[in-house]
């Protein structure tokens, strides 16, 4: 793989994505982690026809009523969140692949989905997360499927090939790629060497690993050597674009802004 | 199995409230346990670990050994990389790890974890745990499955909700019609009235709520709950 390049916006880091394309899209639920720069730039590019595979279908700060749709749904999102909700809005996601739509029955949440974005048209494949995770893990090691226990016998399990392992009924869940990955990650050095912050690690270190393209936003570039080689999460290989970008268009509070925590 | 607007109204006034259930939920975590919780009810039991005891919790947004929420009152301490699995902000403790999910998964799917505490729609006699879905949409189940089917797989599962539904439904029900999470795994279930344990002879009702008897818990449970000898008042502290 060629070392990657580094861009100097989020717009030109996403600008050859095309209609139809398959894309990962890094972080868990409601806070750090989320590619936000990059999904705003590639919702204002107005590619349509999506696949998104991300942890939580990214509407949860869609104003409901003057409530982020997250926090109705029993979740929490800091104020002024910003997720992936500029591509649902605008229907740009033909199908979506995720463990979680925030939706915990509650008839408000699943009436204004289905009236702003569309929900019951989308095309939805609702996986278990242990499940998702592994097959991201599996499309990017050259893993070609695994059996499980999780889902067998569910609906989730349905249609799935089956076989019995150790007496416990499994099903076969096969790899997962992606077009694209659109990670957010702590600090990077010029050869892609990425580190992660916190909780918000998550997907980021899987998802690169799992796609054809993997375009980074990070909030520091930094020199080769300053990265400790100890602590490097996500090896250099994996990356083929970096965008260095501001903080997220949110924050808990000034204190959380970062640097200066 | 609906509730009359009677009863409804003595459990209203009479159940503990969400901390309550959870300062009764982390009475059962036993030194050096590690720990998964779940959002909703199930977040508030970290807060209440007995003095005493280390209990590791692990948050399926990868990490081990944090802490509990960050207070309301404390806004300066939240950090929008650091939240548990219901996305609220969580404090750090030293001796704190992160992991990617992949990892995480292995983790609680790998059987490593002794405790898991999960919130429910409904629980039956046997065990059997529907947790993730009571919508469909254009006729398929949806909702927050996130890692329900796997942090069931922990050593002990204790389900923590409210005895009855907001619509004033059974939770504990002699057949799920609500789509399965995993069969047979709930060991004992925390409410705001009861504590219940899921056994071979069936469900024994090992606590109440004060004010509350074996009776009344009876009448908002649709299996036949056995009543332990030893029955006893819920403790809190």
């Amino acid at each position: 793989m060629a070392l990657p390049k580094i861009y100097d916006t989020p717009a030109e880091a996403v600008a050859d994505i095309p209609d139809g394309a398959v894309i990962m899209s890094s972080g868990f639920g409601g806070a750090g982690g989320r590619p936000v720069h990059l999904a705003v730039a590639l919702s204002a590019r107005g590619v349509k026809d999506l696949t998104i595979i991300e942890q939580t279908m990214g509407v949860l700060g869609l104003d409901l009523l003057g409530t982020p749709l997250a926090n109705m749904a029993g979740l929490n999102v800091p104020p002024d969140y910003k997720d992936l909700v500029d591509l649902y809005v605008n229907k740009q996601v033909k199908k979506l692949i995720t463990p979680v739509i925030p939706i915990a029955g509650n008839p408000t949440i699943v009436e204004a989905l289905k009236e702003m974005i569309g929900l019951d048209v989308m095309e939805i494949e609702l996986l278990p997360q242990g499940t998702f995770a592994e097959r991201i893990r599996a499309g990017g090691a050259g893993i070609k499927g695994f059996f499980t226990a999780v889902s067998a016998g569910t609906i989730i399990g349905e249609g799935k090939e089956t076989r019995v392992i150790d007496g416990e009924l499994c099903v076969l869940e096969p790899p997962m790629r992606a077009d694209y990955a659109l990670i957010r990650a702590y600090k990077a050095d010029r050869l892609g060497n990425l580190i992660y912050r916190g909780t918000s690690r998550s997907y980021g270190p899987i998802m690169a690993t799992a796609a054809d393209v993997t375009i980074v936003e990070v909030d520091e570039i930094v020199e080769v050597g300053e990265l400790d080689p100890e602590v490097v999460v996500t090896p250099g290989i994996y990356v083929d674009r970096m965008v260095k970008v501001p903080p997220p268009f949110w924050t808990y509070n000034e204190l959380c802004i970062r640097g200066e925590r | 199995m609906t509730i009359s607007d009677k009863l409804r109204a003595k459990f209203e006034e009479t159940r503990l409230d969400n901390l309550g259930i959870g300062m009764r939920v982390a009475q059962e975590f036993r030194d050096g346990d590690y720990v998964n919780i779940g959002f909703g009810i199930p977040s508030f039991a970290p807060s209440f670990v007995p003095e005493g005891r280390t209990v590791i919790l692990q948050v399926e947004n990868g990490v081990l050994n944090c802490g509990g929420l960050v207070p309301e009152e404390s806004p300066q301490l939240m950090d929008h990389d650091l939240t548990n699995a219901g996305f609220r902000p969580i404090l750090p403790l030293p001796g704190m790890s992160f992991f990617d999910s992949a990892q995480s998964f292995a983790m609680i799917r790998g059987g490593h974890l002794d405790v898991s505490v999960v919130g429910a729609f409904q629980v039956t006699a046997k065990g059997d745990l529907a947790s993730w879905s009571r919508y469909m949409i254009g006729g398929k189940w949806t909702g927050i499955l996130g890692g329900a089917m796997e942090v069931t797989i922990a050593k002990t599962v204790v389900v923590a909700m409210e005895h009855i539904s907001s619509d004033g439904e059974c939770k504990i029900v002699n057949k799920l019609t609500l789509p399965l999470t995993r069969k047979a795994c709930v060991d004992m279930i925390i409410t705001d009235v009861a504590v219940v344990e899921v056994t071979p002879r069936g469900l024994v009702l090992t606590e109440v709520a004060p004010g509350w008897a074996a009776k009344h818990v009876q009448e908002i449970t649709e299996p036949q709950l056995i009543v332990s000898p030893e029955l006893k008042e819920m403790q809190l502290g």
